[in-house]
């Protein structure tokens, strides 16, 4: 794709910057609650970008050796619901469960990577 | 009959002239309100505070909860069958009046509220001195004394709402375990968005189904710290019975034990300030009988699977442009954090 400085990552941060630094402090209430959730939203993006491509690309080597077959991420992640549901996996509990926690401990490291540090 | 709003008077203007009117009916005439503020901004529900003040100068705070005045339609789901889910608001109340003559904390619930062309239904309710925020229940020094016993006391609690006998109960939906999984696994297809982690989280409960139990009772149907009000003494009420039904009572013990409502802290499963353990022996001591942990552990991924699908219903809600809003769009990302901990309870 062509494009100049700021790239998609800089444009992403510049505006959760300008929420953070400019909008957040001006409001109250509703508003900066979401304000806040507008920046988290943001933060995901910007995690996604630094790390999304080589998690599905992990994803992607871990569907095809538990499902035998060959497609892309959407469609491999479509089967294997499938074939949860119909049983047909069944038999290889331990490895789905594996796959399965991989993956969403890699959800949770994009989308709220502190909720795995415990606090209180 | 359909409340309207007077274009010509504020919310609060018209509800004062409903409550003067109603007040003088179980009071005297001349009774004043004073004070009256609306305390929830959702827009699924309208609670609000304020005092009766009688003419000999004897005052009686009081809460109204009441269904919103633009009331928007229930979500529906592809698959699902329409027809109410939640409770009215007038079996909300009753219900607050059984559970606290059952033994269960709760206000005092001394009238309602029926519709008519000026206002929605509701109930009253006695107000209690107390904080409902979960996670200030968990953070503010004024609970340290209070935390202790919490998971006791909704242990406690819940056995004397989940004894109150069925023929005394206001109909209500029925939803045995199997329907109930079921119906979460038909909202989630209705999505077509395939998820592998909760199919396995359905499958492993599909498999199960006999851990369930075999009880059938009131459930509360939101038992969570978020939907009870604490004083520094401890359990002052349980609230929010709008998603009461009748269906299998451990599903009110494992819901509380969610880890969303724990706020952090996530070695106290029960609500964030207390144990299993701790949990069923109040529910034993308030003559329920004692519970396995296998079944509360049964219940635990199930409710931690239905917060899941929760999360995707306000995800979509806005994705489908219901609602467009960034804090729905936001919740519907902590889908990934339910998948997380449901993974962590499986086998």
């Amino acid at each position: 794709m062509p494009t100049d400085r700021p790239n998609i990552a800089e444009l992403v941060e510049a505006v959760r910057e300008f929420l953070t630094d400019h909008v957040g402090p001006n409001v109250e209430g509703q508003l900066a609650f979401h304000t806040r959730v507008a920046v988290n939203a943001l933060a995901i993006v910007e995690r996604t970008l630094d790390q999304g491509g080589a998690m599905d690309d992990a994803e992607l080597i871990r569907l095809k050796a538990l499902l035998k077959q060959d497609g892309d991420l959407q469609e491999m992640n479509a089967a294997l619901a499938r074939a949860i549901r119909g049983g047909e996996l069944d038999d290889q509990r331990g490895a789905v469960l594996e796959h399965l926690r991989l993956t969403a401990a890699d959800k949770i490291a994009l989308a709220n990577p502190r909720y795995l540090t415990p606090r209180g | 009959m359909e409340a309207v709003q007077d274009p010509n008077l504020s919310a609060a203007e018209q509800l004062a002239l409903v409550l003067r009117d109603r007040m003088a009916e179980e009071f005297s005439a001349g009774t004043k309100i004073e004070g009256l503020v609306r305390l929830s901004a959702g827009a699924s529900r309208e609670t609000w505070s304020f005092d009766a003040v009688k003419p000999d100068g004897t005052r009686q705070l009081l809460i109204l909860k009441r269904d919103p005045m633009a009331r928007q339609a229930d979500k529906k789901f592809e698959g699902v069958p329409e027809g109410r889910l939640a409770v009215g608001r007038l079996v909300e109340g009753r219900l607050l009046q059984l559970a606290r003559e059952a033994g269960a904390p709760a206000p005092i619930i001394p009238f309602m509220l029926n519709k008519d062309e000026r206002t929605t239904e509701g109930f009253f309710s006695h107000r209690l001195e107390g904080e409902t925020l979960g996670r200030r229940i968990l953070r503010e020094e004024a609970y340290a004394a209070a935390r202790p016993k919490l998971a006791y006391a909704v242990g406690h609690a819940a056995a004397r709402f989940h004894g109150i006998a069925l023929d005394k109960l206001p109909a209500m939906r029925g939803l045995p375990a199997g329907e109930e999984l079921l119906h979460y696994r038909t909202i989630m297809d209705s999505f077509h968005q395939p998820h592998a982690g909760f199919e396995y989280g359905f499958r492993w409960l599909a498999e199960r189904l006999e851990l369930a139990g075999e009880r059938y009772a009131l459930c509360h149907g939101d038992y969570r710290n978020g939907n009870i009000i604490v004083d520094e003494d401890g359990l002052a009420g349980v609230l929010d019975w709008e998603s009461a039904h009748l269906g299998n009572p451990s599903s009110d013990l494992g819901w509380m034990c969610v880890r969303a409502w724990r706020y952090g802290y996530h070695d106290k499963v029960v609500g964030g300030f207390g144990s299993v353990s701790d949990l069923l022996d109040g529910y034993e001591a308030g003559g329920a009988g004692r519970i396995s942990e296998d079944e509360i552990h049964f219940w635990q991924v199930f409710g931690t699977l239905r917060w899941g699908i929760l999360c995707m219903i306000l995800g979509f809600t806005h994705i489908d442009g219901e609602q467009r809003t960034v804090e729905y769009a936001g919740i519907g990302r902590r889908a990934a954090e339910t998948e997380y901990d449901l993974l962590q309870l499986l086998d």
